[in-house]
């Protein structure tokens, strides 16, 4: 047979190959190619429901791939630079589990900047590893914790050899790069492994006018969400790994918590994201490249919005800068991201990804129009016109530095725990999450101190009219505390 | 044989004039441009297959759109059009001897040039001196100009297509910010009658009223439209639509109308209670 080529998909294929079988299905998913539930049909169509089908062999296993999803996989591997690829189906959620389960047991310290995604935090209550906080260094100004400087991974490794990974966000949700090309150095040199979150770097392995992407500066591990800037469907992610990782092993902790049920609409989208990505993917990031870049100029020419880019790189904790990202400081209009974005939604019919309090971020993909960046635009200027205020009195955002008092998974568990009022929890332990959405960056973690600090952040996010999430009291009245 | 072309008005209704020829069909980089010859119409300037204009109906549009604000302000000097590639809106305001320039911003050039070859009835305005053409996207020209025009006609095509950046809040917005303290701006506001247009039609009042302080509604009875009953909207900081015109001085201007009259004027903004209905809601 054949080798596949980049501009073969496997999957699609086999799926194409399958419906001019005209197979009689007598296996599940019971809806049986879409007729048996008449209005999901009509309302997502017959193509797509014909498609949902279960593992077969034309089609392979995801559990156990020996035909087309591992020629889809290799493809992807060759495509983005790793040893092997893992197709994933519960987001990059469960690909950074997967990274953190490969890497830790129970015990094992991982180090890691502060300004992780939740679900790093949460592998680590479920598999029992210890987390070893990197402050980001923060950008005072825009109030954005940044990336990991050189120096304070020199000194966590040097404190912590015995620990198993480094984690990087490659890059952060506002762009944002550590030099990850030396910390796979210094990570390798002390026999730890290099786990990157790749959540927001799909791009960064198609361009060289991008950060690098972290297979290619030597990581033995990463995450990547293809459905972000990729163009796969929402929940699709890969897995990506380096030769000093058995493949094995990997598949085996991946099956830990992996469906059995993976779903062909969303690995065909991951096939057919990888080869549109191999075939064009420099010509899609160009034109992002070309849209941000002129809406970044129009942005600053308004006065007071400050859309950043490569001049805040600083050669440490902002080593490089993805100029895909659209982020854009509004305090200086007197409004918090939030509420700009909020003007954005109820007052203009524009959706952005998300404001935090200082910051709006704008995410822009090959499938924007240059007329919709000019929809944006005139909005944040007729923002500017009618809403700007005094902003002074706005709270100045610092980096709240944990105080790690027990691992995670001892906190979440324990048998001793009070349910306090939340102003009265201060100097306990704290036993289960805070995160402010956005950004989605915790606030608090099992097992962390809460400080008078963290309240007040907590009161001022709340009343800009940030999400708190994650507690078990969803209103946030009571915290959970160590007994 | 028989040759016809057909817009639909609504998936159920179609509405069809017999073509004699299709004198020009082409791409441009934002939509498909045709026109057509016909019999009872003459020539016909279709978009993205939605009828624009017709050569013995669009007297009709044109002076509505133009007259009834030139006669609240007939020594307007500055005037924008946004869209009005077609050159008839610009035909009817440079009557006024006293208006000295008129920007035009249209994204789409290749309908311009178009209209120039085949439809000189409306686009021979477009080689006046007084006529300044610039091609681009108008939401994007209207930003980078303040307090500058005495009136900013929105002579656009519909809220979808390359049109729709034209029927946002932040553009209206932006319109208010570009008119002088005495300004207007008029718009084509669809029509109140099918629903999906009717929808349309209340969102942008909705707008336009959040963004000025004075927002009013006329109409027009045109026959190749889609119901053939039109909306235009007045929206201005000061001036009222009907007690703030200056028919002495328009009158004395001596300018030959087909459709429009002061008593016309007046009338055009009682509207059916239908209508006042679906525009009052959101006020």
């Amino acid at each position: 047979m054949k080798q596949p080529t980049q501009e073969n998909a496997p999957i699609l294929e086999a799926l194409e190959r399958l419906k001019q079988m005209r197979i009689v299905p007598f296996d599940v998913p019971g809806h049986k190619r879409g007729r048996g539930n008449k209005v999901l049909t009509d309302f997502l169509g017959e193509k797509c429901m014909s498609v949902d089908v279960n593992s077969m062999k034309p089609l392979d296993n995801l559990c156990h791939p020996v035909s087309v999803i591992k020629d889809a996989e290799n493809l992807a591997a060759e495509a983005f630079g790793a040893a092997h690829a893992f197709f994933m189906v519960g987001g990059t959620t469960s690909s950074v589990q997967a990274m953190v389960f490969t890497a830790c047991k129970r015990g094992d310290k991982i180090i890691l900047p502060r300004n992780v995604h939740r679900s790093v935090i949460n592998a680590m209550i479920l598999c029992g590893a210890v987390p070893v906080y990197i402050n980001p260094q923060m950008d005072k100004m825009l109030g954005i914790p940044l990336g990991m400087s050189i120096n304070d991974v020199k000194k966590a490794i040097r404190e912590n050899p015995d620990a198993k990974a480094v984690l990087v966000n490659n890059p952060t949700y506002y762009g944002i790069c550590s030099n990850i090309k030396e910390i796979v150095k210094l990570a390798h040199a002390n026999n730890m492994l290099l786990l990157a979150d790749e959540a927001h770097g799909t791009h960064f392995y198609f361009s060289d006018r991008l950060p690098i992407a972290a297979m290619h500066a030597g990581a033995d591990m990463a995450a990547v969400s293809l459905h972000k800037s990729g163009g796969s469907l929402t929940q699709s992610s890969m897995l990506f790994i380096s030769d000093k990782i058995s493949e094995g092993y990997a598949r085996q902790i991946i099956n830990l918590t992996q469906t059995t049920s993976g779903s062909y609409l969303l690995m065909s989208s991951l096939d057919v994201s990888r080869r549109n990505l191999a075939l064009n993917g420099k010509k899609i990031i160009d034109d992002v490249i070309n849209m941000v870049e002129y809406a970044r100029g129009e942005i600053n020419n308004i006065g007071d919005y400050y859309a950043y880019s490569r001049e805040k790189v600083n050669n440490d904790s902002i080593y490089d800068f993805d100029i895909t990202k659209l982020s854009v400081y509004t305090r200086s209009i007197g409004l918090a991201g939030i509420e700009v974005y909020d003007i954005l939604r109820d007052e203009y019919d524009i959706q952005t990804e998300f404001g935090d309090l200082a910051n709006l971020l704008a995410y822009v993909s090959v499938g924007d129009r240059p007329r919709d960046i000019e929809r944006l635009v005139s909005a944040l200027a007729e923002i500017r016109r009618i809403y700007k205020k005094d902003s002074s009195g706005m709270l100045e955002a610092e980096y709240i530095s944990p105080k790690v008092m027990l691992p995670p998974q001892e906190a979440f568990y324990t048998n001793k725990e009070d349910a306090v009022l939340l102003d009265k929890a201060v100097g306990r332990v704290c036993t289960e999450f805070v995160m402010c959405y956005p950004p989605g960056i915790p606030i608090l973690a099992p097992g962390e101190l809460v400080t008078e600090e963290i309240l007040e952040y907590i009161h001022y996010a709340k009343d800009k009219g940030c999400q708190m999430t994650g507690p078990e009291d969803m209103d946030l009245q009571y915290l959970n505390v160590m007994g | 044989m028989e040759l016809w072309f057909t817009e639909k008005h609504t998936p159920h209704v179609n509405f069809s004039i017999k073509v004699d020829k299709q004198l020009y069909s082409g791409q441009s980089e934002f939509q498909r441009i045709d026109v057509f010859e016909s019999r009872e119409f003459g020539r016909i300037l279709a978009l993205d297959g939605y009828l624009m204009l017709t050569e013995k109906d669009e007297f009709i549009y044109h002076e509505m759109i133009t007259h009834v604000p030139m006669a609240v302000i007939p020594d307007a000097k500055k005037i924008l059009i946004i869209g009005g590639g077609d050159g008839g809106t610009a035909r009817e305001i440079l009557r006024y001897k006293s208006v000295e320039s008129i920007d035009l911003v249209d994204i789409d050039e290749e309908v311009a040039e178009v209209c120039k070859k085949y439809i000189p009835q409306t686009a021979d305005s477009l080689n006046d001196p007084r006529v300044n053409c610039y091609f681009e996207d108008g939401l994007k020209y209207i930003r980078h100009h303040e307090n500058e025009y005495d009136l900013i006609i929105v002579d656009s095509t519909d809220p979808f297509g390359p049109g729709e950046g034209l029927f946002t809040k932040e553009f209206y917005g932006n319109c208010f910010k570009a008119l002088k303290e005495t300004g207007i701006m008029v718009n084509q506001h669809e029509s109140p009658f099918y629903p999906a247009d009717a929808y349309a039609m209340q969102r942008a009042h909705k707008r336009i009223f959040d963004s000025f302080p004075i927002s009013r509604i006329y109409q027009a009875h045109i026959p190749t439209y889609p119901s053939g009953h039109w909306l235009f909207g007045f929206a201005s900081k000061i001036h009222h639509p009907i007690l703030g015109a200056n028919w002495k001085k328009w009158k004395a201007l001596n300018i030959k109308t087909r459709y429009y009259n002061p008593k016309l004027h007046v009338g055009s903004f009682a509207l059916p209670n239908y209508v006042e209905e679906i525009v009052r809601e959101v006020e």
